[in-house]
């Protein structure tokens, strides 16, 4: 299956010279259901699993929640996160959409299957497997559920090399209702984004489940800085951005969000983000486009490279 | 955190008076769930004067769509889901004799008020703490629409199911109380 190319084939001169390099020396394969099977076991590691980077702010969180109702929410939710961890219930009910960010090397070629095909068929085996709820409806108005939570969602990046990394990201619908996009213009600047994000964390209150990750995008068009606010949540809690400037756009972001007094599921306290992630791109010098994508505090997400 | 407050359903008027926002409560007893589809249902039949597939006095419906039983299990995970899709439907049960809900997240004013009216308490679940109180429920039967899957009205049997009083009978509200509290300007 893993057919690297060797050392003394590689290189296009030696193709000119000896004819044709067969295409499984230049390619690597991978079999669909290669993929089907890790997709499959990715949905439920993340659904069973909460990464320790999240446990870890949350036991911070607990440290500095000033409210008592508030402590014992966190306590309720480290708890709960234990029971999941032993396999027979997800750690929350909402299971959600899942959702594929794929980095495909350009020297990879997917064999039986196209890869969307074969992360839907894992997306179908491990959610009747490791008995998630189906929660998706084929059509947003007729409303019919599907049974085995497909489709998923598949955003698809080319890079250099023979790897496949496929992570998965199962978003409840609760947390993704509290999102929007602003089109913003320049001259709202750097505060207009800021009291954009402050708002909507505000308006979205109790609803998206708090402690909560806060996802940003700005720039991009319209639908761009939607992907990045949604791809900014794959970050680790307490992840900072590698631009000085944005790193501390983030700490500030999540200091006036956590003295909006929200606190653990709405219920008032300190600690109402675990943080906030921004991601930027680009944009059109009319624009100033800006995300907000709301993620509970089960930050739900695993990879793995094929 | 205060003492828990053991209740029981069905809820008598009485109970629910005692009960004030902040109060942490362990509910025993049968809690009906119901979200957005069964909803729809019920306030359709309730428009069209037909009987509804439940008896709601005094009972308690919970907004959740728990996640496939293994064997051996009644249920899944089985936390709230978002109160506030339900802020047109819960009126108009209360208005025929449930005495509240459980769910995650403020509800609106009109539901505040109907809680007033009808002496009915809104309760919260800790979202996302679904697969801890899968461990309340004891049994878990659909009673009504197996074909809503998830969504499906289903009869729980609850021992000591943890909540906490969010909105009250008194006109209490726990989301603003707690942002006046906590915040910083």
């Amino acid at each position: 299956m893993d057919l690297y190319l060797s050392e003394q084939n590689h290189g296009a001169a030696h193709s000119r010279l000896n004819g044709p390099i067969p295409r499984e020396q230049v390619m690597r394969e991978i079999a669909a259901p290669i993929i089907s099977e890790a997709v499959a076991q990715l949905c439920i590691d993340a659904n069973y699993h909460l990464g320790e980077d999240v446990l870890t702010a949350l036991k911070e969180g607990l440290a500095k929640e000033e409210s008592p109702t508030g402590r014992a929410i966190l306590e309720q939710i480290i708890e709960n996160a234990g029971i999941a961890r032993q396999g027979e219930f997800p750690m929350c009910q909402d299971t959600g959409f899942a959702i594929f960010f794929v980095e495909l090397g350009q020297e990879v070629i997917i064999t039986g299957k196209t890869l969307e095909e074969a992360i839907t068929e894992g997306v179908r085996k491990g959610y009747g497997e490791g008995f998630l709820r189906k929660s998706i409806v084929s059509d947003p108005l007729q409303r019919v559920n599907t049974k085995d939570n497909t489709p998923p969602v598949i955003w698809i990046e080319t890079k250099p090399g023979k790897d496949l990394k496929i992570t998965v990201a199962p978003k409840g619908g609760g947390s993704e209702n509290m999102s929007e996009v602003a089109m913003l213009t320049p001259s709202d600047g750097a505060e207009g984004v800021k009291n954009f994000v402050v708002d909507k964390v505000r308006r979205a209150g109790s609803n998206p489940c708090p402690p909560i990750v806060v996802g940003v995008g700005i720039g991009g068009t319209f639908e761009k800085v939607a992907w990045l606010a949604k791809k900014s949540l794959l970050r680790p809690v307490g992840d900072r951005h590698p631009d000085p400037f944005y790193a501390a756009m983030e700490l500030e972001l999540l200091d006036r969000i956590n003295k909006l007094g929200i606190g653990p599921q709405g219920l008032g306290g300190r600690v109402t983000a675990l943080d906030v992630h921004v991601e930027v791109f680009p944009c059109h010098i009319a624009s100033l486009p800006a995300s907000v994508n709301i993620q509970c505090h089960a930050a739900r997400h695993k990879s793995i490279v094929i | 955190m205060a003492d828990m407050i053991r209740i029981s359903t069905p809820l008598t008027d009485a109970v629910v008076k005692t009960l004030h926002t902040g109060d942490s409560v362990l509910i025993t007893g049968v809690i009906y769930t119901a979200r957005d589809s069964a909803h729809k249902r019920l306030v359709d039949l309730l428009d069209a004067g037909q009987p509804l597939p439940i008896d709601l006095a005094g009972q308690l419906v919970y907004y959740v769509g728990p996640s496939p039983a293994r064997p051996g299990k009644p249920i899944g995970s089985a936390g709230p889901t978002t109160s506030s899709r339900m802020n047109t439907y819960a009126p108009r049960l209360l208005a025929i004799g449930s005495k509240g809900m459980i769910g995650k997240g403020e509800m609106n004013a009109k539901v505040a008020e109907a809680l007033q009216a009808h002496c009915g308490v809104y309760m919260v679940a800790v979202g996302g703490a679904a697969a801890l109180i899968a461990k309340s429920i004891k049994a878990n039967e659909i009673v009504a629409w197996p074909e809503l899957g998830a969504e499906a009205i289903a009869k729980l049997t609850v021992v000591d199911f943890p909540a906490i009083v969010a909105q009250d009978c008194h006109g209490g509200n726990i989301y603003q109380e707690g942002i006046a509290k906590y915040g910083i300007k």
